[in-house]
């Protein structure tokens, strides 16, 4: 299948990359590992009018790890972001979550940066970033991570907005992302993650809604002293899934409810 | 519009024209005449297209030609030596029937090269786990594993055997 013709250009820097989309307009797009946007493309479901390359813009490709932050730069590949020491000891559930992004040739290209601007309500990284209460910073603004995830596939960049890194704080105590899924390589059916921070629980889940879904309940319930299990019963509660060939919205009511109870269980 | 790739594809440097839209596996195909590198799904789902890209395993398909400008890359085509002798990656799946239609069999060749350069002696788990992007619609996996695995070995002792001493001091 072969995509629609676009203009194409290559961006060396933020500044550059952000003048080719002004030029461009509306329909032109940031190409980055390129692992949603050429599937879309080959499908025509996305037919941009142009490509603004940023894969050689080096001030995108750090991670940073300084005053009790992760930062992330947007351009960071999930190969990148799994081996990744500073990432290991100061968010070891961000490393953990790289390596079951997609499969190895997904990895070696694939971009945090592109996960969030896509903001598909699979994508793994966005739940994490909103229990943890990331920011996504641009060449604009910064977002609370709550505030940029506003529905399926839709955030509140601009045209000529172009996400630059995801500040996550550290949080090495215990965790668990489990993903449920039917091959290795696809996308959640759920996921739920748990995380300790502070000395309370975050816990959120993954492909229950449009967005990343963040469950207040059961965090509170944990709080209160409520065992694992308890308080994983109130996972499901608001949920409203939309079912899908994988699974019915009850089917995975169900998976939000054990998946929590196991993530919360499994945390080390 | 088109665009000037330059790029090295097995240890050739190669200069062409290309439209923004040509995909990399579609480019190394019908422009630079390597079929070997198959295309599967479309879907970047199979795995069939992957190549080495700067000695990363990446999926041909979800890569524009474009992008390659500047880059090394490397197809199964380049995988042989100059004089036939197979790849022991290659030589092992044809010992241990690591094919059955033969289809996927390119791009299962150059993800294992992959991940045999990362971790030169995986368990079967490790093999299956760095194999999870490709597919097999023959589900030959067993044999493809033990391939892998026969592979390893086979690097492993080449890799270990002492070079043969300088004569003629």
């Amino acid at each position: 299948m072969i995509p629609a013709a676009f203009e194409y250009a290559r961006a060396g820097s933020v500044q550059e990359a952000a003048e080719l989309l002004n030029r461009f307009g509306e329909d032109g797009k940031v190409l980055a590992g390129g692992h949603s946007l050429i599937p879309l493309m080959r499908l025509r479901l996305a037919q941009p009018s142009a490509l603004v390359d940023i894969n050689p813009v080096g001030e995108l490709n750090y991670i940073v790890a300084e005053d009790g932050h992760l930062r992330v730069g947007a351009l960071v590949r999930h190969v990148d972001i799994h081996t990744s020491d500073k990432v290991r000891k100061n968010l070891p559930i961000l490393a953990e979550v790289a390596e079951e992004v997609g499969d190895n040739q997904v990895r070696n290209l694939g971009t945090i940066g592109g996960v969030m601007a896509h903001a598909d309500s699979a994508g793994d990284y966005p739940t994490l970033a909103l229990i943890l209460d990331a920011e996504i910073v641009t060449n604009k603004r910064r977002f609370a991570a709550k505030d940029f995830f506003q529905d399926l596939f839709t955030t509140p960049l601009e045209p000529d907005e172009i996400v630059c890194e995801v500040v996550f704080p550290v949080a090495n105590g215990p965790h668990k992302y489990v993903k449920f899924r039917r091959r290795l390589f696809d996308w959640a059916i759920v996921a739920a993650a748990a995380q300790q921070l502070n000395g309370g629980w975050r816990v959120g889940l993954t492909n229950v809604g449009p967005t990343p879904v963040r469950c207040n309940a059961v965090e509170k319930a944990l709080s209160e002293g409520a065992s694992p299990e308890q308080a994983a019963e109130q996972a499901s509660e608001g949920l409203t899934p939309s079912g899908d060939i994988r699974a019915t919205p009850d089917y995975k009511r169900h998976l939000a409810r054990v998946l929590t109870r196991r993530a919360i269980e499994a945390s080390s | 519009m088109k665009h000037k790739v330059s790029l090295t594809i097995n240890g050739k440097g190669r200069e062409d024209e290309v439209e923004a839209r040509l995909l990399l596996v579609h480019y190394l195909r019908d422009v630079a005449g390597l079929t070997g590198t198959h295309i599967g799904c479309d879907t970047s789902q199979c795995g069939a297209c992957t190549i080495l890209l700067d000695g990363k395993a990446v999926k041909s398909c979800t890569l524009f030609a474009v992008q390659g400008d500047g880059h090394d890359v490397k197809t199964i085509e380049g995988m042989a030596a100059s004089d036939g002798t197979l790849h022991p990656i290659q030589q092992a799946f044809w010992d241990e029937h690591g094919l059955q239609c033969g289809y996927c069999t390119p791009g299962f060749i150059m993800a294992a090269a992959y991940l045999l350069d990362r971790n030169p002696d995986p368990s079967d788990e490790e093999i299956r786990k760095g194999l999870e992007g490709n597919l097999c619609r023959c589900t030959g996996y067993v044999n493809i594993v033990k391939a892998v695995q026969s592979a390893a070995q086979t690097m492993g002792r080449d890799q270990a055997r002492p070079q043969p001493a300088a004569t003629g001091e």
